[in-house]
């Protein structure tokens, strides 16, 4: 295999576009109490959501970059800089009549009215901070599914909002959720039914537009006793040149027999910093499913997490990481078995290609006492180039005789028969190389639905090109 | 002078471990200078703290070595008790025994294997006889695994070991045994070998290390270096048979030059918290590193093993199996990394840790890791943990045997595919017999 040849620049032109941007709030770069008092009031917030965001704000303080074990990269975050709110001034769209001219043109860039119209039943844009356009379907609304932005969330639905909020990713779980507990605007809120199956998935993209603006975008998806739902978020972001925070946070909650499943499509522009809190509560009979896969951005740090508090609870975390030239994909999972018989599966792949380093870094936690519980790791790293780098950090606890765990990783490299074999059958060798990329990665690409699937395939295919040859 | 919190944490009295290094005896001058600067190194490096990534998991509160003495005198009855407590291999080709760091009896090697230069000495001769070769290679490793302070410490109070170097194509077919002991209580000893093999040479080593009160407190704090040069043969094996208020940490760094084969097999028996460090160095194509390790741990043990198999030239092969049986309270952590340094392409790597947990209350930590730098790399790793097949105890009650003896059998048999991999039956059925012994004593 040739391994000289350095990996080309990303091909970004499809999300890289910008138009001048018109905010009419605007709390200015930096964060101090004033701006989270700034942000309050102009959301209208309820007195003990201000109590939160303080609260955030203090623990983001005091907390230090973790860096004595992730990326020193994170130091080149100047927090000074960063502008933590801003909004268009609009409320939340209705119909696509009502939506800016100028938004409506980004939106056609990206191809989302007539794709995503067709397959998807609802629609929750973000551009910038505030959802711009909403829309659900008639049929999914009748069912009594909640699917609104954070904002309405919390002010229309206090009672089962405030219940969960905050409660399965605590305000001082790590300093990016303090940060986004104290700034946070924007992101889902869904609430789903006992019994009540979503037939199709639920959308929401994301977009950052604003140089130096930071998104922090909260979701909170409950699902009622016995109910099923998908959720998706796809991220595409215009190009700028100084660095961009993007610190989600998302917290899924499954009460007993209920199925929530999240799938992400990460592909920020690489400037930016990636930094997000995901994780899910699977009560008895539950389970979670993250489908996460990171294209974009200069550092993701990303641990999508499941605790299973309930018997028979199911977590599970499928993920496919990318990392080209200047790109570092830190992601991995977290499984937290805290019932009988629960299980989980952790199924990890990654691709490094030019200089990028991808890392795989799980947990894996099984107290004693517990019984019948089992856990599946597989992570599988994939090198392209001989300055492609790779790491697997995985941590595992086991206490007791009732539970069983496994964890396998292994590292390779495109094999120079196969690509020596598809050449003889008149393919050039990118092609090839993209074409065994996808072979690895495609056990799991099957399993995503199936219009992601497509865009997914694409959006390797268009990371491949010019990495050999 | 910095006195650092936990470790020295009171004025210490003389004969403590926490007074330095004692002036010396017939040192030369640069190991003496050695030892002040190791002592410095001590002082000044921070004690480690759980939340250090190289000591995640680790009871780092078991470290306080406020209590531990320099060895004192021994007595004729606990030296014979030693002597005839030494039994190791029928067959060996020499043998040293150090009580409380002291050398208390030698075979030497046959005159044949000496004419071929063959050097087999404690410490402090091997630094006046071979002071060019052995300080060379003298506490030439850095301990990158998280016990650099410890190194220090050791390099400060080590005052006797074992030197051995075995010259260009020289084959030593027979093992040479060393015995280490620990007597009276709070002793402390800092054993040390190093080992150093030319070009094509063949040697097998197996260290014990044992108390002589088995329940007495005690603290140790090991070096071992093993050096295999081009085309070498080396083939390690420690049997840490500790009393149980024992805390020991032992730093064990291989170099495994081109087309050389090292290998270790550790077996873990004692201690009340075992530390064990182990760097694996690949620096020349063709070579190949085997790391083994077995701990049986019951009661309160802790066993914490970190290893790191760095391939820093093309063309390496390494292979770590590390096995533990755990019951009672007992806790294991294993920390392991592979590492493929930049260019060092066409490795061949593997770690596997495996936990088999008989009781309830029994804890398994496994952090294997892999840093790739280099494509054209073959690396895996695997990490289990698991409990006795209920099928398999159900089927050997049906032949008649009981629960216990069933459960033992199946444990040796989990254990065995790490001896196996020795490929040396005398010494094999040596370290099984230790095993039983351990479980006759459960």
């Amino acid at each position: 295999m040739k391994t000289e040849t350095s990996a080309v620049d990303i091909n970004r032109s499809i999300g890289d576009f910008a138009y001048p941007e018109v905010h009419v709030r605007d709390a200015g770069a930096g964060l101090s109490e004033k701006t989270i008092h700034y942000i309050s009031d102009v959301k209208e917030d309820p007195d003990w959501v201000r109590e939160f965001r303080l609260r955030g704000l203090k623990t983001f303080l005091e907390k230090p970059l973790p860096t004595h074990w992730a990326s020193k990269d994170l130091e080149a975050i100047d927090f000074d800089k960063i502008r933590y709110y801003l909004s268009p001034g609009t409320e939340a769209k209705r119909t696509w009549e009502e939506v800016p001219e100028d938004i409506k043109r980004t939106f056609e860039r990206l191809g989302i009215p007539e794709q995503e119209r067709k397959f998807l039943a609802g629609v929750e844009a973000q551009f910038d901070s505030e959802a711009v356009y909403s829309n659900i379907k008639k049929a999914v609304g009748e069912q009594g599914v909640i699917f609104v932005g954070s904002t309405e969330g919390l002010k229309k639905y206090p009672e089962i909002f405030r219940k969960w909020f905050g409660k399965v990713i605590p305000i001082a779980d790590n300093k990016f959720s303090a940060l986004n507990s104290a700034v946070f605007s924007g992101g889902s809120f869904i609430y789903v039914p006992p019994g009540v199956k979503v037939k199709h998935p639920l959308q929401a993209y994301f977009r950052i537009n604003a140089e130096n603006f930071g998104q922090f975008e909260r979701t909170l998806i409950i699902a009622d006793e016995g109910s099923e739902v998908t959720y998706m978020e796809g991220c595409t972001a215009p190009k700028f040149n100084t660095t961009t925070l993007h610190s989600a946070v998302v917290e899924l909650v499954a009460l007993k027999g209920a199925k929530i499943q999240y799938i992400t499509v990460q592909n920020w522009s690489a400037n930016v910093f990636n930094l997000v809190t995901k994780r899910g509560l699977a009560q008895e009979n539950a389970e979670v499913k993250w489908i996460d896969c990171n294209i974009g951005s200069r550092l993701t740090m990303k641990y999508p997490s499941v605790i299973m508090k309930g018997r028979k609870a199911r977590g599970e975390v499928l993920s496919i990481a990318l990392a080209n030239d200047g790109q570092h994909q830190d992601t991995g999972a977290k499984m937290i078995h805290a019932a009988d018989e629960t299980t989980s599966n952790i199924i990890s792949k990654s691709i490094s290609i030019g200089k990028g380093r991808a890392t795989y870094r799980g947990l894996v936690h099984v107290p004693k006492h517990l019984k019948n519980c089992k856990n599946n790791t597989e992570c599988d790293a994939l090198l392209i180039n001989a300055t492609s780098r790779t790491d697997t950090y995985p941590a595992i606890t086991v206490r007791g005789t009732g539970n069983a765990v496994q964890h396998e990783a292994s590292v390779s490299q495109v094999s120079a028969e196969q690509i020596f074999y598809m050449q003889q059958r008149g393919l050039t060798e990118a092609q090839a190389m993209s074409l065994s990329v996808n072979g690895f990665v495609n056990d799991l690409v099957r399993q995503f639905p199936m219009e992601y699937s497509v865009e997914l395939k694409r959006l390797i295919e268009l990371e491949m090109e010019g990495s050999v040859g | 002078m910095r006195h650092d919190s936990t470790v020295l944490d009171e004025v210490s009295e003389t004969g403590s471990v926490l007074s330095g290094p004692v002036e010396s005896r017939d040192f030369p001058e640069w190991f003496r200078e050695q030892q002040q600067d190791g002592w410095k190194q001590f002082v000044s490096l921070p004690s480690p703290k759980r939340k250090d990534q190289l000591w995640r998991f680790s009871n780092v509160d078991l470290l306080n070595l406020t209590p531990f003495k320099f060895g004192g005198a021994l007595p004729d009855k606990e030296r014979n008790a030693i002597l005839e407590q030494s039994r190791g291999l029928d067959k060996v080709a020499a043998r040293l025994i150090f009580a409380g760091d002291q050398l208390i009896e030698r075979d030497v090697l046959s005159d044949q294997l000496k004419k071929r230069g063959v050097i087999f000495q404690p410490l402090e001769r091997a630094m006046i006889e071979h002071g060019e070769l052995f300080r060379k290679h003298f506490m030439s490793q850095p301990a990158v695994l998280g016990s650099g302070k410890f190194a220090a410490l050791h390099q400060a109070l080590v005052s006797s070991g074992t030197f051995l170097y075995v010259p260009r194509g020289v084959e030593i077919d027979l093992p040479i045994e060393i015995f280490h002991w620990l007597h009276g209580e709070n002793a402390s000893v800092f054993p040390h070998l190093l080992l150093v093999t030319d070009e094509l040479a063949k040697v097998t080593v197996i260290e014990s290390f044992r108390s002589l009160d088995k329940e007495a407190a005690g603290f140790a704090c090991g070096v071992n270096d093993l050096i295999a040069g081009p085309g070498a043969k080396v083939t390690y094996v420690c049997t840490q048979n500790w009393g149980s208020n024992v805390v020991a940490l032992q730093m064990n760094s291989t170099i495994v030059d081109h087309d050389a084969s090292a290998m270790s097999l550790n077996l873990h028996l004692g201690g009340k918290y075992s530390r064990f460090e182990s760097l694996s160095r690949l620096i020349g194509e063709g070579g190949r590193s085997d790391l083994l390790a077995i701990s049986v741990a019951n009661d309160t043990q802790e066993f914490d093993a970190r290893s790191l198999q760095d391939h820093i030239s093309p063309h390496t092969a390494s292979d770590l199996l590390y096995k533990n049986a755990l019951s009672d309270r007992a806790r294991t952590t294993f920390g392991g990394l592979i590492r493929v340094e930049p260019h060092a392409h066409f490795t061949d790597a593997y770690q596997k840790v495996r936990n088999l947990l008989l009781s309830d209350d029994s804890e398994a930590n496994s952090m294997p890791g892999l840093e790739i730098l280099a494509d054209n790399v073959r690396c895996t790793h695997g990490a289990t943990s698991g409990q006795i097949d209920a099928d398999e105890l159900f089927y050997l009650r049906t032949r008649g045997i009981p629960v216990p003896i069933a459960q033992r059998l199946i444990v040796s048999g989990f254990l065995n595919e790490v001896l196996q991999r020795l490929d040396h039956e005398a010494i094999a059925d040596h370290l099984r017999r230790l095993i039983e012994d351990k479980f006759a004593n459960e």
